[in-house]
C-alpha cells in the first residue's frame, strides 16, 4: 500500500537498519563490493547529486535480491543498484560478456554442432583459451547442447497438443531449448495428464535476463517486448503462459517494469511458474490427482530455493507440488544462495567468490544423503551438479518420474 | 487457495513464538512477514517490566503488576491479569529454551545488563553467554581482560573500560589484530558484527583467538568479547571458554545483533520443523472481511490466489516494521484498518526533548482483553493482535517490549487453541 510520496526507485525509505548487509551472499566474501545499504540507497543520494560518484564495484552485486526480502522497509535495494549500472556505470561489456549474454545467438549456433560443441568444451586446450582469451574461469563446467532443439521437437507434436481443450503456452526458456529439452517433454506430458494441450508462444526470446546483468539493457528491452507482445496475444485467446525457470519468470513480471521500464501490468497475472499453475488446477479446479497412477518410488529429495524464486515468494507451489508425490522424503534446504547467479560465476573475477557463496549450501547437500536435489533455477542445477555429488532436478521433471 | 488454520502476519519474535506454540498443538500455520524482523538489534536480553508508567524502577516485575494496574489498566499485562502473566512469563522462558535460546532471570527478580554505550539497565531475561550482574553496583569478580577487533567500530571498548572500572573491576583493554580481518577491512563501511561471526563460526579461525586470548587474558578473571561470534554456531563462546580454562562473556554491540540474528533463525527453524510456513518478503494488500470477521486476506506475492485461515492474528509490529503507519492527521494500521488507540491531536504525538516520554510509542490497536481486535467499534471475530502492535504500553520508558511480544504472543496462541 502505497500510503505516502515515494520517489521511483524508494531509496529514501531506508532507515539503515544494516539487516540488509547481513543477508548480502557477497558481501560475506567479497570485502570490495560496497554491499546493498552502501551501493544501493547511500550512494544513491551521491549519485542523485553527481554521477561521477558512481563505484564500478557495484557490479559484484549478483542481483539475487536477498537484500529486497529481508528489506523490513520494502526498499527496492536491488533495483536501485541495477538502475544505477545502467545509468552510470562506464564499463564496456567484453567479447565474453557478449559470448555469455547473448544465449539466443550462442545457442542457435552450437546446437547444429552440438557433439563437437559439446566434447570441446571439456578438453583443456579449450578451457585455457576460454580462460585466457575470454576470462571464462576454466574451472566452470558448460552445460552440454542439445542436437535437437525443444522448439524443433515441439513443432512435431503440434498436431496431438492441439487435440487438448485446455491450453497452456509454454515459454521454455534458453536452457530447454538449446541445452536441456527433456525438462520441456517433461512439462508437456505432466500438462497433458492434466488435461491441458501445451503449445508455444508465438514468438519467444531469451527474457533478457543475462543481457540485463551483462549491461547490454537496450537489446534486452527489445526482446522484452517481444516477449510480452507473445504473452499479450496468448492472453487475449484467455491462454496463460507458463514457464519452469524462476528467472524467466522473474524477469518478466518485475524486471521489465522495474529496470527496463516496460509496461506488463496487463498481462503479469498471465505469467506463471509452472508449479503455481498445477496449484490452481488442484486447489481451485479440484483436479484429483488419485486420478494419476504414481510409482511407488521411495525418494529422498532436498529443496533448494533459488533466490530469484525467493523473491517472488512461490516456492511454496513447487514445495506443495513435491509433498504430492507419495513416499517422498522431502527436506527443504536452508535459505542459502548458490553463488552461481546466471553467469555471474563464469567469469574468472567472479568464480571463487562463487564458489564461497555457494559453500554452506553444498556442504549441507553432501551431508544430507540425498537422492536427489530439486530447484526451479537452471543455473543453480548447473552450479548444484558441478559442486556436489548430487544429480538436480526440476520439480516438473521429478513429478514426471513419479508417473512413470 | 491456500488453506491454514492460523494465518499469522508478521514474523518477529511475537509471531514466531505463537507460530511455534499453535503448530506443537498441531494447528498448521503460516507466517507472512514484510522483511527481517527487531530481533536483529536485539541487546541480548528480554525485558519484562522494567519501570513503571510514572518512572518508579521495578525489581520484582510480578510484585509491581498491582501498581501498574492501578497507573494502567488498558496495559496488556493488565488485561491478562496477574496469574495469566506469572505463568506465562515462565512458559516464554521454557519456550526459548526448547528452541534452543538460553537464558538466565526470572520474572521474580530483574537483573541488569550493559548496553554498548557502557549503561547498566534493568532487565529480565539474557542470553547466557552475555555479561550481566545481579549488583547494578558492582561485578561478581574482580578483573575483566575486555577485547576487540581491530577495525570493527561498532563496539565502544573505552567507555565500557571506564565504566567497568567505577564498578570496581580492573579492566585492561586488548586490541585482537587478524589478517582474516584485516582482509575485511577493505571495505570502508562494512566490517560489521556478522562478518567477524562468520569468520569464527570456522574452527579454525577459532584457533588463531584462543591462541591470542590465553596469552593476552592469564592475569585476568574473566575474559570479555564484542557480541560478534556465534552466528550460526551457537556454542562459539562457551567452546572459547572450555579452551581458554576461564569465564567468557559477550557484551552487546551495536546492530546488527549477532545473538538476535541467531535467535531469529532459531525460532524460525523450530516453527518450520513443526510444519509451519513462513513467507518471507511478502506483505498483505487486500483484505476480505464479512460481517465482523476475516474470510480471506490476499498478498503482494500471491496476487489472485489468497490466503484462508480460521484464525488470524495480527503481529506485525510497530513504526519500525509499518505495522502501524503514522499520517499527517492519524495513526493507522495499514492492513485491516483497525481502531487505533491514538491521539487525534498531533501536537500531543511527541515532546520536543527526545529523551522524554513520547507519547506515539504508547499508540497502537484496540483490543478487548483477550487481545481480539476491533474495527469500527466492533469486535473482529478470528482476528486477534498481539506484540509491538498493540497500544497501551510504552515499550522505551517502561522497558517491557520482548515481554509483551512473548507474554501476549502466548496467550493469543492458547486462546486460540481453547476455542
Amino acid at each position: 500500500m502505497d500510503l505516502i510520496n515515494k520517489s521511483d526507485n524508494n531509496f529514501e525509505q531506508c532507515i539503515k537498519c544494516t539487516v540488509c548487509t547481513v543477508y548480502c551472499p557477497v558481501l560475506a566474501v567479497n570485502p570490495d563490493f560496497p554491499g546493498p545499504k552502501h551501493g544501493g540507497p547511500d550512494q544513491e543520494r551521491l549519485r542523485l547529486k553527481m554521477p561521477s560518484f558512481y563505484d564500478e564495484a557495484n557490479k559484484f552485486c549478483m542481483n539475487c535480491k536477498r537484500c529486497e526480502v529481508a528489506c523490513p522497509s520494502n526498499v527496492r535495494i536491488g533495483d536501485i543498484i541495477q538502475k544505477a549500472r545502467l545509468k552510470y556505470s562506464r564499463h564496456k561489456p567484453t567479447v565474453r560478456d557478449f559470448f555469455l549474454s547473448h544465449t539466443d545467438l550462442v545457442g542457435t549456433i552450437s546446437t547444429p554442432v552440438a557433439p563437437i560443441i559439446n566434447s570441446s568444451l571439456k578438453l583443456d586446450s579449450t578451457k585455457y583459451l576460454l580462460e585466457h582469451v575470454m576470462q571464462i574461469d576454466h574451472r566452470r563446467l558448460f552445460p552440454t547442447y542439445t542436437h535437437e532443439k525443444f522448439v524443433s521437437w515441439m513443432k512435431k507434436q503440434e498436431e496431438e497438443q492441439r487435440r487438448f481443450k485446455k491450453q497452456v503456452c509454454y515459454f521454455h526458456g534458453c536452457y530447454v531449448n538449446y541445452n536441456y529439452p527433456s525438462l520441456g517433454k517433461d512439462l508437456v506430458k505432466v500438462m497433458n495428464l492434466l488435461g491441458y494441450g501445451v503449445q508455444l508462444l508465438k514468438k519467444e526470446k531469451c527474457c533478457g535476463v543475462a543481457l540485463i546483468s551483462n549491461g547490454y539493457f537496450a537489446q534486452a528491452k527489445i526482446q522484452g517486448r517481444i516477449n510480452l507482445n507473445s504473452i499479450r496475444k496468448a492472453a487475449q485467446n484467455n491462454i496463460s503462459t507458463i514457464a519452469t525457470s524462476s528467472t524467466c519468470v522473474l524477469t518478466m513480471r518485475d524486471e521489465y517494469p522495474h529496470l527496463l521500464e516496460l509496461d506488463n501490468k496487463d498481462i503479469k497475472e498471465h505469467i506463471e511458474l509452472a508449479t503455481r499453475f498445477i496449484y490452481r488446477l488442484i486447489e481451485d479446479d479440484h483436479f484429483d490427482l488419485s486420478e494419476l497412477k504414481f510409482n511407488q518410488k521411495k525418494w529422498k529429495v532436498a529443496y533448494h530455493t533459488p533466490c530469484h524464486l525467493e523473491k517472488l515468494g512461490w516456492e511454496y507451489y513447487s514445495i506443495e507440488l513435491l509433498k504430492r508425490i507419495p513416499n517422498i522424503e522431502l527436506t527443504i534446504l536452508r535459505p542459502n544462495c548458490c553463488g552461481i547467479a546466471g553467469t555471474y560465476g563464469f567469469k574468472k573475477e567472479n568464480y571463487d567468490y562463487s564458489q564461497k557463496i555457494g559453500a554452506p549450501l553444498f556442504k549441507e547437500i553432501e551431508e544430507g544423503n540425498f537422492d536427489y536435489v530439486v530447484t526451479d533455477c537452471e543455473t543453480c542445477k548447473w552450479q548444484i551438479e558441478m559442486s556436489t555429488s548430487k544429480k538436480c532436478l526440476h520439480p516438473i521433471t521429478l513429478f514426471a518420474m513419479a508417473l512413470e | 487457495m491456500m488453506k491454514f488454520d492460523v494465518v499469522i502476519i508478521g514474523g518477529g519474535l511475537s509471531g514466531l513464538t505463537c507460530g511455534i506454540r499453535l503448530a506443537q498443538e498441531g494447528k498448521k500455520c503460516v507466517i507472512i512477514s514484510s522483511g527481517q524482523s527487531a530481533l536483529h538489534f536485539s541487546s541480548g536480553s528480554f525485558d519484562l517490566l522494567n519501570s513503571l508508567p510514572d518512572g518508579t524502577r521495578v525489581t520484582n516485575p510480578l510484585e509491581s503488576l498491582s501498581d501498574l494496574s492501578l497507573l494502567n489498566p488498558t496495559h496488556p499485562y493488565v488485561k491478562m491479569g496477574k496469574e495469566r502473566f506469572a505463568a506465562l512469563a515462565e512458559e516464554s522462558k521454557q519456550l526459548l529454551e526448547g528452541v534452543g535460546i538460553h537464558t538466565k532471570g526470572s520474572y521474580k527478580k530483574n537483573h541488569y545488563r550493559i548496553t554498548p554505550l557502557a549503561m547498566v539497565k534493568s532487565t529480565w531475561l539474557t542470553m547466557m553467554d552475555f555479561l550481566s550482574t545481579d549488583d547494578p553496583k558492582t561485578f561478581n569478580c574482580k578483573s575483566f581482560a575486555l577485547f576487540n577487533f581491530v577495525g570493527y567500530l561498532d563496539f565502544y571498548p573505552d567507555y565500557l573500560s571506564e565504566k567497568f572500572e567505577r564498578m570496581g573491576v580492573k579492566t585492561q583493554k586488548f586490541s585482537i589484530d587478524l589478517s582474516s580481518v584485516e582482509r575485511m577491512r577493505r571495505n570502508p563501511s562494512e566490517l560489521r558484527s556478522t562478518n567477524i561471526a562468520r569468520l569464527f563460526d570456522e574452527e579454525e579461525a577459532r584457533k588463531n583467538l584462543i591462541r591470542i586470548l590465553e596469552e593476552k587474558a592469564a592475569d585476568y578473571e574473566v575474559v570479555l568479547l564484542p557480541a560478534c561470534l556465534g552466528l550460526e554456531n551457537a556454542n562459539v563462546i562457551s567452546e572459547l571458554s572450555k579452551a581458554i580454562g576461564k569465564p567468557v562473556y559477550v557484551v552487546a554491540t551495536f546492530p546488527p545483533s549477532v545473538a538476535g540474528i541467531r535467535a531469529q533463525y532459531l525460532l524460525k527453524q523450530k516453527f518450520m520443523r513443526l510444519g509451519g510456513m513462513y513467507m518471507l518478503g511478502d506483505t498483505v494488500n487486500r483484505v476480505d472481511m464479512k460481517e465482523n470477521s476475516i474470510n480471506k486476506i490476499f498478498t503482494v506475492n500471491h496476487g489472485d490466489i489468497p490466503i484462508v485461515g480460521d484464525d488470524y492474528i495480527l503481529c506485525s509490529g510497530s513504526f519500525f516494521s509499518q505495522g502501524l503507519v503514522a499520517l499527517p492527521d492519524k495513526v493507522i494500521d495499514p492492513i485491516f484498518g483497525l481502531d487505533i488507540d491514538y491521539s487525534p491531536n498531533r501536537q500531543d504525538w511527541y515532546t520536543a526533548n527526545v529523551y522524554d516520554k513520547q507519547r506515539y510509542l504508547t499508540f497502537g490497536v484496540e483490543t478487548n482483553n483477550d487481545f481480539l481486535a476491533i474495527k469500527d467499534k466492533k469486535i473482529v471475530r478470528n482476528l486477534h493482535a498481539c506484540g509491538a502492535i498493540l497500544g497501551g504500553f510504552d515499550a522505551l520508558k517502561e522497558g517491557c517490549g520482548s515481554g509483551v511480544s512473548l507474554l501476549t504472543a502466548l496467550y493469543v496462541a492458547e486462546e486460540i487453541l481453547r476455542k
